[in-house]
């Protein structure tokens, strides 16, 4: 089984799947809480949070790769202060890439949360406020379960997002392998080289059986979710 | 006083300008559609906060604008039934029934669970989801759910209006058992005049968004005027009476009025329960003289008190039977031909007598005579 892909082709899907992960779970809690703003929320600023979430959508990924490494490089405004202060390094790290992919899947994770949030019955938390549950238990107990199918469809896109990521990722912290070389940057690495076809062809294949692989675990997920209501 | 409201509210263009208070075991909201009982009870229940005024319930102040008090309803302790039931779709019957309790404070959890499960009938339902209920079922686990959470008011906002009549006969006895056992007074939100002659202690009269009567449901069935969309069939007096004995051969039973006694079938209930009975004005016949020669059984004499506005070619007459107040409606020829008046004293001659409660298990709450 492992004789079927090299130690750097191993190396590039454990990264990968690293990194996706990754920012699929850190931008998991942040992504809810900006949908819920932007879908409910009437405050000063909204529509500017607003464009500002869907940039990376419509920006060019390297685009945003730069601004990434202009603020978290390690002379960076932003980058400097973290690596001073806490010792937190993204430029050039396996870290950084996964705030690349995470930015990066942002603004899909919270359209899909948001999608489903607007399709959310107010009344129902409405006659949960008359049986005593305050707002933050409300959306503990009843928002929460009912947007779950949207938040694991968001969850999915991010990681899928995450796992194609390319133009944003190479710009902010490179392709070094083994730390920064992800499946689609090492795709790239061995379609540039003589005689790397074949290892091309082997990372193309693993990357879509995860791709694969997360969308029926997401469907299962999904089916779960939904016959809780219908059953 | 259980509930005291005096408030104003403008939503748009409607604006509700409401005054009442009530001691009722069962306060009825009555009025057409657009007259604001449901802005009315949902500034009672919390879920809208009135531009002015001030609302109470058993003397806790809910809203106070001038105090600046507004209790956010998760706090006010208010159990509401909403019209389309609004059970949580990803949790099941339990669950749902169990909800408020979680936000009950433990030393307030007085309903039992399995009390209030048989109360409702709904045992046999406890592990099914929502989506799998009748429409009748979901109002009965409704209504449970607001009850466990041990509410010091419970609203009702037409809890039944969604559901044909088949299912309404099957709620109606469950609403009179918590009215009649359940300690927690209610607020029912009704259009419909044979739904609050039945179940109504108190009624409030809304049209246009204004409180135009509020008072004992005795009292205020009496005045036709107040419910004009209902019809003359409708219109009828509401009279307490108790079992005061039976007549086995015949397969009757007596029921004691103020001025003297009704004979209806055989009712299986004890001497001295109490039974309230709706006597229509279409179902009186008036007589000067005590008839004679007659089949019916129901003769209640008394004296005339007043006469409604003409309607057409009939008109509403008021009868006092010994405290008792009866209404007749009779064409206004008979009216003139008999030359009916004030102080004279009359028979009124009953043909049919509607119950308020389903006496004899179950169909139809009414028999003629």
């Amino acid at each position: 089984m492992t004789d079927w892909l090299s130690p750097e082709e191993w190396a590039a899907v454990r990264l990968s799947l690293k990194v996706a992960l990754t920012a699929m779970a850190a931008s998991l809690v942040p992504g809810i809480l900006v949908a819920f703003l932007l879908e409910r929320g009437r405050f000063w600023g909204r529509q500017a949070l607003d464009v500002l979430v869907h940039l990376p959508l419509v920006l060019p990924p390297v685009v945003v790769g730069y601004v990434l490494l202009l603020g978290f490089g390690r002379r960076g405004p932003i980058g400097s202060v973290l690596a001073e202060q806490f010792g937190i390094v993204f430029a050039f790290r396996w870290t950084g890439a996964a705030l690349a992919c995470a930015i990066m899947g942002f603004p899909l994770l919270v359209r899909a949360v948001r999608l489903s949030i607007e399709t959310v019955d107010r009344k129902l938390e409405d006659a949960a406020g008359t049986l005593g549950a305050n707002p933050a238990w409300v959306f503990l107990v009843v928002t929460l379960p009912l947007i779950m199918p949207g938040i694991i469809a968001g969850m999915v896109l991010s990681f899928a997002k995450a796992m194609g990521e390319f133009g944003a990722t190479i710009t902010f912290v490179s392709n070094i392998p083994g730390e920064t070389q992800t499946l689609p940057t090492a795709i790239y690495t061995l379609t540039q080289v003589p005689g790397g076809e074949a290892g091309a062809l082997r990372l193309t294949l693993a990357s879509i059986v995860i791709s694969v692989g997360a969308l029926l675990a997401s469907e299962w997920l999904a089916r779960r979710a939904r016959r809780r209501f219908f059953a | 006083m259980i509930l005291d409201v005096d408030i104003r509210h403008r939503q748009g263009a409607f604006a509700l300008e409401a005054r009442f208070r009530s001691e009722g075991r069962l306060t009825a909201l009555f009025g057409p559609s657009g007259s604001g009982k449901t802005t009315l009870v949902n500034a009672i229940g919390g879920l809208i906060r009135p531009d002015h005024g001030r609302i109470s319930v058993k003397g806790r102040v809910l809203v106070d604008t001038k105090r600046g008090i507004g209790v956010p309803k998760y706090r006010r302790r208010i159990g509401y039934i909403f019209q389309e039931g609004r059970l949580f779709p990803h949790l099941n019957v339990r669950q749902n029934l169990l909800f408020g309790r979680w936000f009950t404070p433990r030393a307030e959890r007085a309903a039992n669970f399995d009390a209030v499960v048989e109360l409702l009938g709904i045992e046999h339902l406890l592990a099914r989801r929502p989506s799998a209920l009748s429409g009748g079922e979901k109002q009965r686990v409704a209504i449970g759910r607001a009850l466990l959470a041990d509410p010091h008011l419970l609203l009702m906002d037409e809890p039944l209006a969604s559901l044909d009549e088949a299912r309404k006969a099957e709620i109606y006895p469950y609403i009179e058992r918590l009215r009649d056992e359940g300690g927690v007074p209610i607020v029912l939100v009704s259009h419909s005049v044979a739904e609050i002659a039945r179940l109504a202690t108190s009624i409030v009269v809304l049209a246009d968004g204004r409180v135009i009567a509020s008072g004992p449901a005795a009292e205020i069935l009496r005045h036709t005027s107040f419910f004009p969309q209902a019809g003359p069939a409708e219109t009828g007096a509401l009279i307490e009476t108790r079992v005061s004995g039976h007549e086995g051969a015949f397969g009757l039973t007596m029921l004691a009025t103020r001025a003297g006694t009704l004979t209806v079938p055989n009712l299986d209930l004890p001497v001295g329960t109490p039974v309230r009975v709706r006597l229509r004005a279409r179902d009186i016949i008036l007589s000067l003289t005590p008839p004679e020669g007659m089949s019916a059984l129901n003769i209640l004499p008394g004296t005339i008190s007043s006469f409604g506005e003409p309607d057409g070619p009939s008109i509403d007459v008021e009868v006092d039977c010994g405290g008792d107040s009866l209404i007749a409606r009779i064409t206004r020829k008979s009216a003139e031909r008999l030359s009916l008046r004030p102080g004279l004293p009359v028979h009124a001659i009953i043909k049919s007598i509607a119950f308020d409660r389903e006496v004899l298990g179950g169909a139809g709450g009414e028999r003629d005579l």
